[in-house]
């Protein structure tokens, strides 16, 4: 194993134990796209570029949207019901 | 139940994934070892074969072209299903919202079209390089999805109209189940390749899997471009 390799595992393990700790749901979201940019850079580092491709596009666009919309909504909801 | 008894029915479950965890590590093959003869047969045979010099390309759209369809087909159904539950039918009259920043406006105005033509480079050299259809479907919704970022939902929507994105996305599928299906007609084996195969490395060596490939770049982007305009529709929907 190269040295980058372990970086980049450490990296994936640290930014998924921040995911986990992060108890605000809109900072978890962010902090959850963050941990899928280290998943990009470990699967560059072990030379999977395809799978490299479609996690950025998955992890840190489609899926924070979604989640991000149905915070929005959520809150949106709490506000009118609070007024 | 006590705090000491939650502590302790935790510490026998994590100790027991614990030792399984580890039994199961020491059986793994050493790193860099990989046993997949699959795979092995596969880098061997892919590019001679099949003149895609992106060999993930080759095993999405030919070797393995029938689970890539099962996938499309999740997709499409994922979508419909969302279509069918959030479209009301109703369309989200916004309130006129402050503007975007100055900056914010100005940064997607040039982001639009140079993400817009990465994802279709994308799609199109998937089988040459890194990339393909899935990939680059998504960039190509997400270059559209930063309209709405820096313009509103009125713009993101009248650049993407549902009819023709409903059209795109169901023609798209349809067409990769087409071409499978004639295969089939034809005598030959599912998905198999009819067009000549060129010299590898150019965009048109791979003979039908560029087909197949831009039937799923064109059913992944408008899938995706669907999902969010549905998304963000209820989104300013009222309540």
């Amino acid at each position: 194993m190269i040295p980058l390799q372990l970086v980049s595992m450490v990296l994936v393990g640290a930014a998924g134990l921040a995911v986990v700790l992060a108890r605000d749901v809109l900072r978890q979201t962010l902090v959850n796209a963050i941990y899928w940019l280290a998943l990009v850079l470990l699967f560059v580092v072990f030379q999977a570029p395809d799978v490299a491709l479609s996690a950025v596009a998955v992890g840190c666009g489609a899926f924070p949207v979604v989640i991000l919309v149905g915070l929005a909504k959520v809150r949106a909801r709490e506000r009118g019901r609070r007024e | 139940m006590t705090q000491r008894a939650r502590l302790a029915v935790f510490g026998v479950g994590a100790l027991g994934l614990a030792l399984v965890l580890a039994w199961g590590i020491a059986g793994l093959p050493d790193f860099g070892h990989y046993p997949g003869p699959y795979g092995m047969l596969l880098n061997r045979v892919a590019v001679p074969e099949r003149h895609a010099s992106n060999v993930v390309a080759a095993v999405v759209f030919d070797y393995r072209g029938f689970d890539t369809l099962g996938e499309e087909l999740i997709l499409f159904a994922a979508v419909l299903g969302v279509a069918l539950l959030l479209r009301s039918g109703k369309e989200a009259h916004e309130e006129p919202r402050p503007m975007a920043s100055e900056a914010v406006r100005a940064v997607t105005a040039r982001l639009v079209p140079v993400a817009f033509l990465f994802g279709l480079y994308t799609i199109a050299f998937g089988p040459v390089t890194p990339g393909g259809g899935f990939q680059g479907g998504v960039l190509v919704a997400l270059s559209l999805v930063l309209v709405y970022l820096g313009v509103d939902l009125a713009a993101f929507r009248k650049l993407t109209p549902t009819p023709v994105v409903d059209l795109l996305e169901g023609g798209a599928a349809a067409a990769f189940v087409g071409m499978g299906l004639g295969s089939l007609v034809a005598g030959m084996a599912f998905l198999q390749n009819f067009l000549p195969l060129d010299k590898i490395g150019t965009l048109s060596s791979p003979g039908s899997i560029n087909l197949l490939n831009w039937a799923a770049g064109i059913e992944v982007a408008s899938a995706f471009v669907l999902l969010f305009v549905e998304l963000l529709n209820y989104l300013e929907a009222p309540e």
